[in-house]
């Protein structure tokens, strides 16, 4: 098993935690798993927790964009939750937390904010403001 | 001047998604006698997950083919790293570089395996033939190793 899912149908809210390496083999499982219970239960907010994930490439990129559609045309959003370090510089270079705001401990609270239009191009100087802001949370 | 081999992995295997994680723990393993750092490491086996992924995603799309790894470690801590497939070959080399191109959409490919390349790897050299295959060469120096061996 790749992924659990928990739900809560008070809050409209599914959390997806996801275990081992996630890549183009395991991202098949894992997409078919998160998209049935998004189905069942049409949430307003997916927190896809990455604090068990202990790889992952492109794939996982894809895996949460193709969720982040999903979820944009049910006009609900994608969380990224404890994504470790290695994980993180996958997410930055690809922008992707500019859709899905990474948020920590499974508080709903973004702890990194969409960058501004004027920063877009630049994701490794949103990294090390991202590296100071959570120290100054800390 | 031509760097001097220290050690080398050669190794095959046919494009099944099974191998993707084999091929990046191999690497790992073979490139634990550098003693490399975490984050290094990350980088290379997120690099060589990349491109295992292109030789069964597109390479092979519709059929199970061999791709061919060789790993070479070689002086002051620098690590070559060469992909080989038999596969259908990229047309456009240029464009298939590029971030967010993917010719596989619907099976949500994110079209950034070449830029995950680019950047987490120091160099990188694809050469391809329509129909014959494609080589994917990277080339990574580990700052830690470096150091030592420059002492």
């Amino acid at each position: 098993m790749n992924v659990k899912i928990l739900t809560d149908k008070n809050c409209r809210k599914i959390t997806a935690l996801i275990y081992g390496d996630l890549d183009h083999h395991t991202a098949k499982h894992i997409r078919s798993d998160i998209d049935s219970a998004i189905h069942e239960n049409n949430p307003k907010r997916l927190i896809i927790d990455f604090s068990n994930v202990t790889f992952m490439d492109s794939s996982g990129i894809g895996l949460v964009m193709g969720r982040y559609k999903i979820m944009n045309e049910m006009s609900g959003e994608v969380l990224i939750a404890n994504p470790p370090t290695y994980i993180r510089k996958v997410i930055q270079l690809a922008g992707l937390h500019k859709l899905c705001p990474i948020v920590t401990n499974s508080e709903d609270k973004p702890i990194v904010k969409p960058i501004s239009e004027n920063n877009s191009d630049n994701d490794l100087a949103q990294q090390k403001k991202t590296t100071i802001s959570e120290g100054q949370n800390a | 001047m031509k760097q001097k081999i220290v050690n080398e992995l050669k190794m095959s295997f046919p494009s099944l998604s099974e191998n993707e994680r084999f091929s990046r723990l191999a690497v790992s393993g073979f490139l634990s006698q550098l003693n490399p750092q975490i984050d290094e490491l990350s980088d290379i086996k997120t690099a060589v997950s990349e491109g295992v992924t292109n030789c069964i995603v597109h390479a092979y799309r519709d059929v199970t083919g061999i791709i061919f790894m060789q790993v070479r470690i070689m002086e002051k801590g620098k690590v070559y790293i060469k992909i080989r497939d038999k596969g259908c070959g990229i047309t456009d080399i240029k464009k298939a570089m590029e971030p967010l191109f993917t010719t596989a959409p619907d099976e949500e490919r994110a079209g950034l395996g070449f830029a995950v390349m680019e950047s987490f790897m120091d160099k990188i050299k694809v050469r391809s033939a329509e129909g014959k295959g494609t080589t994917v060469i990277m080339e990574k120096t580990l700052k830690s190793r470096k150091a030592l061996f420059d002492i």
